[in-house]
């Protein structure tokens, strides 16, 4: 058995590596062609955005959350305002809840076809890349229109967003919506009928329902192994109660329904935003801000179903300007470690695009200390950094000659 | 620098994108210059795999107590003569990052930096811009 453990062969892939965006690290060990074990190390991406949020007060923390991921950087804010809202008890008003869920939508428009695009890309097909990202552009276009970032929207307050989409707007953004449909039906066609992308992921790694719910997994990952769960519909907030919609599911958990799930889901949240859009008609202009001045003293939990899954904050409050505690989960925290499992029914040309099937996002998981392996040979815990600090503190108390 | 090597070096610019825990946004903003929009393929810029096969390198996001000591040995397998390019302003000077205990030092107190595009995330334009700036610096126009 020792033996055979030396025996091993192992491939690195990252901290950079090509395929990756972040920096993460994962460990194949493999026996031939065939993954045996996958060694995920992740903590490229801490960045101590809770203990920052901390120092913030209640208004700034809405944009420090929204750096924790650029790609869901409308779920963090939306998840956040939730649990403040929560919190204090406060109700927005209809045109706030249309707005929020109508951005919420646009940035999951987004974050589908981007995914898509590297799908392609890790499978090698490099012109869905292109076509599916072309296809994204007009989508960036009205996002700066409505909220002037492409990226990093700043719309989430706490009572309200922070700017208002005029009834003008209204025709630009349908006029965009009809036409992205035809490049949504376009991709949907390349994928179902395909049949090198059919070769190329049906039946590939595939998560059953059970190892999704023993992992926990959330978003489309979970939906696309059966499990039917979706914090929009089971919990609703904002104006997804109020519009009409389906949760997408389907049944195998391989890489082709993964890609499925997400490509349904684009219809979904056209058909969301078409409600919205209607349900905003109906509202005066100008009601979108409660303008929210003190958070009292309590506790307040928030969830948002993010292009990824489930995204949870919890506020806790003492009564002054800046929460004492902001804890988040992010979905790819649960999504990740499926990958374990996944990547172990495929070989190794079926790990890139196994590894991206989960859409992880590592900027949103990191959220615990890791001290650099290389330097130190070891891990530090969290009860590791506090005993040196201890040691630390007895040393300096025997230097300075004072005795415990 | 001698003539013929600017001349090379400022031909077409292969980059390499090196984040170093960034939000995503600055890398999607990057590999958004690729795709037909912007295409910055026109230019001979292209994106590689290998920092060796590199003349310039994109950096994004704060280096923490992890990427610190990475960002400096893929900086120091890169070819020289070679260019650093900080995107985004975490990259440029820490954001509001630099009062995060993890953060380590600004980027540029890491490896040499030779052109900052600010911005949260920067436009592409932006970043097209910074580029044909640098590109007018190293050959001194």
């Amino acid at each position: 058995m020792e033996e055979e453990k030396k025996k091993q062969t192992v491939i690195p892939i990252g901290p950079y590596h090509p395929l990756q965006e972040e920096p993460e690290f994962f460990k194949l060990f493999v026996n031939g062609e065939k993954v045996e074990k996958l060694d995920i190390e992740i903590g490229y991406n801490h960045r101590g955005i809770e203990k920052i949020s901390e120092s913030k007060h209640f208004d700034q923390v809405a944009f420090t959350v929204e750096r924790i991921c650029g790609i869901c950087s409308t779920s963090h804010p939306f998840a956040y305002v939730n649990a403040v809202e929560d919190l204090a008890g406060i109700e927005v008003t209809d045109r706030t809840k249309y707005i929020r869920s109508i951005v919420g939508e646009l940035e999951r428009l987004h974050s589908h076809l981007l995914w898509l695009g590297l799908a392609g890309h890790f499978i090698g097909y490099n012109t869905v890349w292109m076509w599916v990202w072309k296809a994204r552009e007009p989508l960036l276009d009205v996002m700066e229109y409505i909220t002037g970032n492409r990226q990093h929207y700043s719309m989430f307050k706490i009572g309200g967003v922070r700017l208002d989409i005029l009834n003008e707007d209204i025709p630009r953004m349908e006029k965009m919506l009809d036409g992205l449909l035809p490049y949504i039906d376009l991709f949907k066609g390349a994928v179902m009928d395909d049949p090198v992308i059919q070769a190329r992921a049906k039946g590939i790694c595939p998560l059953t329902k059970k190892e999704a719910i023993d992992f926990c997994a959330v978003g489309p990952l979970a939906r696309a192994s059966g499990v039917d769960i979706d914090i929009r519909r089971d919990n609703p907030y904002a104006a997804y109660g109020m519009v009409d919609w389906k949760v997408i599911t389907a049944v195998n958990g391989d890489i082709f329904d993964k890609i499925v799930v997400r490509v349904l889901e684009m219809y979904e949240s056209v058909k969301i935003i078409r409600g919205c859009l209607n349900g905003l008609k109906k509202e005066p202009e100008g009601n979108f801000d409660l303008k929210i001045k003190n958070i009292p003293a309590g506790e307040g939990i928030g969830r948002h179903e993010a292009p990824r899954g489930e995204v949870f904050h919890f506020v806790r409050s003492d009564g002054s300007n800046r929460p004492v505690r902001h804890k988040i989960r992010a979905p790819s925290y649960v999504n990740v470690p499926t990958n374990e499992i996944t990547a172990i029914k495929g070989t190794i040309s079926d790990a890139a695009i196994t590894l991206g099937a989960v859409d992880p996002c590592y900027c949103c998981t990191e959220r615990c200390v890791v001290i650099d392996k290389n330097t130190n040979k070891k891990i530090l815990g969290g009860s590791d950094l506090i005993k040196l600090s201890q040691e630390k503190t007895r040393e300096l108390k025997k230097k300075m000659g004072i005795t415990e | 620098m001698k003539k013929i090597v600017i001349k090379a070096l400022t031909k077409s610019i292969w980059v390499y994108h090196a984040a170093c825990s960034p939000c995503n946004n600055c890398d999607i903003e990057i590999l958004d210059l690729l795709t037909p929009r912007h295409d910055v393929e026109r230019f001979g810029i292209s994106l590689v795999g290998s920092i060796k096969h590199a003349d310039a390198m994109l950096v994004t996001g704060v280096p923490n107590m992890k990427t610190a000591p990475r960002i400096k040995e893929v900086y120091e397998q890169m070819p020289k003569p070679g260019v650093v390019i900080a995107i985004g302003s975490c990259a440029c000077g820490g954001n509001m990052f630099r009062d995060s205990y993890n953060f380590v030092k600004p980027l540029d107190e890491i490896i040499p930096v030779d052109a900052y595009v600010p911005g949260c995330p920067p436009k592409p334009e932006a970043m097209i811009m910074g580029v044909v700036k640098l590109i007018k610096k190293l050959k001194g126009l």
